[in-house]
């Protein structure tokens, strides 16, 4: 997947969770959590949601690093063995 | 021949709208099946009946707003039995619409099927008069969204104006004022709170989650609502309603778990027999009601039936709540934001995860010892996680 292809997921899966929010207005560097108004329940069911999607599974102890878009889309990238976007 | 009534779905309901017959006359049903949905305050709301028979007689049609125990159908073949639970039911009267019926030709559905719809959506087709079983959903699991809703909207040809006027998150403001005013108006609360160590929790449950999926992890929320059902067993008091001036205690355990909805609003629909489940059950439930709670698809019986509840403002809230007793019960539970904070123990002073625990019970029914006995028992508890 591309980095415009995970961004383009990501968002269709916090629009899926929120429906009510517009991930499009959305910074990169800022809070999905704030931004979008996601409690615990939303964020694991956004994880559960990428591993079903991708196959990323992701450890309790990096969830931190998928509070912003930019850092969900790096995470993912990598864990999908692909450090470089490619557009 | 039992009759199928509008069900009191909260304290202060007074009324409410008649969205969707999910069955037709002549059709047969069985307990649990979902045979209407009912537009309240608090959203659309599935009804389930509780009785074998045949629909004998539909009273109601869709939408048409009437009060509270209004029969809205009949069953036949279930002789000296109640279409719903008691504590649905409500004072029989005769069908006496308060808001005109607008005639809406539809099909019904399969009896049991469940529609995913959002709320917004809902609103927004009952709005335009379009019958929601006939539009393709393009969310998540084929949830009908409001993109969906205005599509089939344009596709539609002009017509006159609906006059019906959907359900809004500013009723069910007006709806929470009108049960939290009466609780505080009525009900003497007393106040309490402890302060939990979480530590053995939070690295049992770390462990726990470590090595399954992401679907099989489960959240700190599931540990304080487990713990908080059990300590009832210690402490039944705490568990019923207060009614007609005397406390009536029920011995199953159903607690009310809050949910936040998004723009604002709350329910607090049941988690059945909340002591008795596993943490992986509870977990599953509790993802099953937030889910329906804001998308729509909430059962009458889940909004009835709580015998306490609990709420848990999770990461993103304050260090300490203190609830609103819900009328009729008689207390809630309220789990804040974990912190880390530097705790006596043993060894000296060490940071630890720290959670406020309060609660809030009704004075007329229990003293502050007892809820003090339930506060310890709570905590005693979160530190045997592997035994919850």
């Amino acid at each position: 997947m591309t980095s415009d292809e995970i961004r383009s997921l990501l968002l269709q899966l916090i629009s899926d969770i929120a429906p009510e929010a517009d991930p499009s207005s959305v910074a990169d560097d800022a809070d999905i959590r704030e931004a979008f108004d996601l409690d615990s329940m939303d964020f694991a069911n956004l994880v559960v949601a990428i591993h079903k999607r991708t196959g990323v599974n992701i450890p309790e102890v990096d969830y931190r690093k998928l509070f912003t878009i930019g850092g969900a889309i790096a995470y993912v990238e990598k864990a999908l063995g692909q450090p470089d976007s490619g557009g | 021949m039992s009759d199928f009534k509008m069900p009191a779905l909260g304290a202060d309901m007074e009324a409410g709208t008649l969205v969707e017959w999910h069955v037709k006359q002549g059709d047969r049903v069985k307990s649990g099946d979902v045979i209407a949905v009912v537009e309240t305050q608090k959203g659309a709301i599935e009804v389930e009946v509780f009785v074998e028979g045949v629909v004998s007689n539909i009273l109601v049609p869709v939408g048409a707003r009437v009060p509270v125990g209004t029969v809205l159908a009949r069953i036949d073949g279930a002789a000296g039995e109640t279409a719903q639970p008691a504590a649905a039911a409500a004072r029989s009267t005769t069908p006496q619409v308060v808001a005109a019926p607008i005639p809406v030709a539809r099909p019904t559905i399969a009896t049991g099927a469940r529609l995913k719809i959002t709320p917004v959506a809902r609103r927004r087709a009952a709005a335009l008069n379009i019958d929601v079983t006939t539009l393709r959903g393009t969310g998540a699991e084929g949830a009908i969204r409001l993109a969906d809703v205005e599509a089939a909207a344009r596709a539609l040809p002009a017509s006159a104006p609906s006059i019906r006027r959907g359900v809004d998150l500013s009723e069910m403001r007006k709806a929470i004022a009108a049960a939290m005013s009466r609780s505080k108006r009525e009900i003497p609360h007393y106040y309490l709170s402890e302060t939990v160590d979480l530590h053995a929790a939070l690295t049992w449950l770390e462990n726990f989650n470590r090595d399954r999926e992401p679907l099989a992890r489960i959240l700190p929320a599931v540990l304080f609502l487990k713990a908080a059902a059990l300590a009832l067993r210690a402490q039944p008091k705490l568990n019923g309603f207060y009614e007609s001036g005397a406390f009536v205690p029920m011995s199953e355990i159903h607690i009310g778990w809050a949910v936040a909805l998004r723009g604002g609003g709350l329910v607090a629909p049941a988690i059945r027999d909340t002591d008795k489940k596993s943490l992986a059950d509870l977990m599953s439930s509790m993802r099953d009601l937030v889910e329906r709670a804001r998308r729509g698809g909430l059962r009458a019986s889940e909004l009835t039936s709580p015998t306490m509840t609990v709420t848990s403002v999770g990461d993103r809230g304050a260090e300490t709540v203190t609830g609103i007793i819900y009328p009729p019960q008689v207390a809630i539970v309220g789990f804040g934001r974990i912190v880390t904070r530097p705790f006596v123990v043993e060894e000296g002073i060490a940071p630890r995860p720290l959670v406020t625990v309060s609660l809030a019970a009704d004075h007329r029914v229990t003293d502050g010892h007892l809820g003090g006995l339930y506060l310890a028992e709570v905590a005693r508890l979160l530190q045997e996680p592997e035994k919850l």
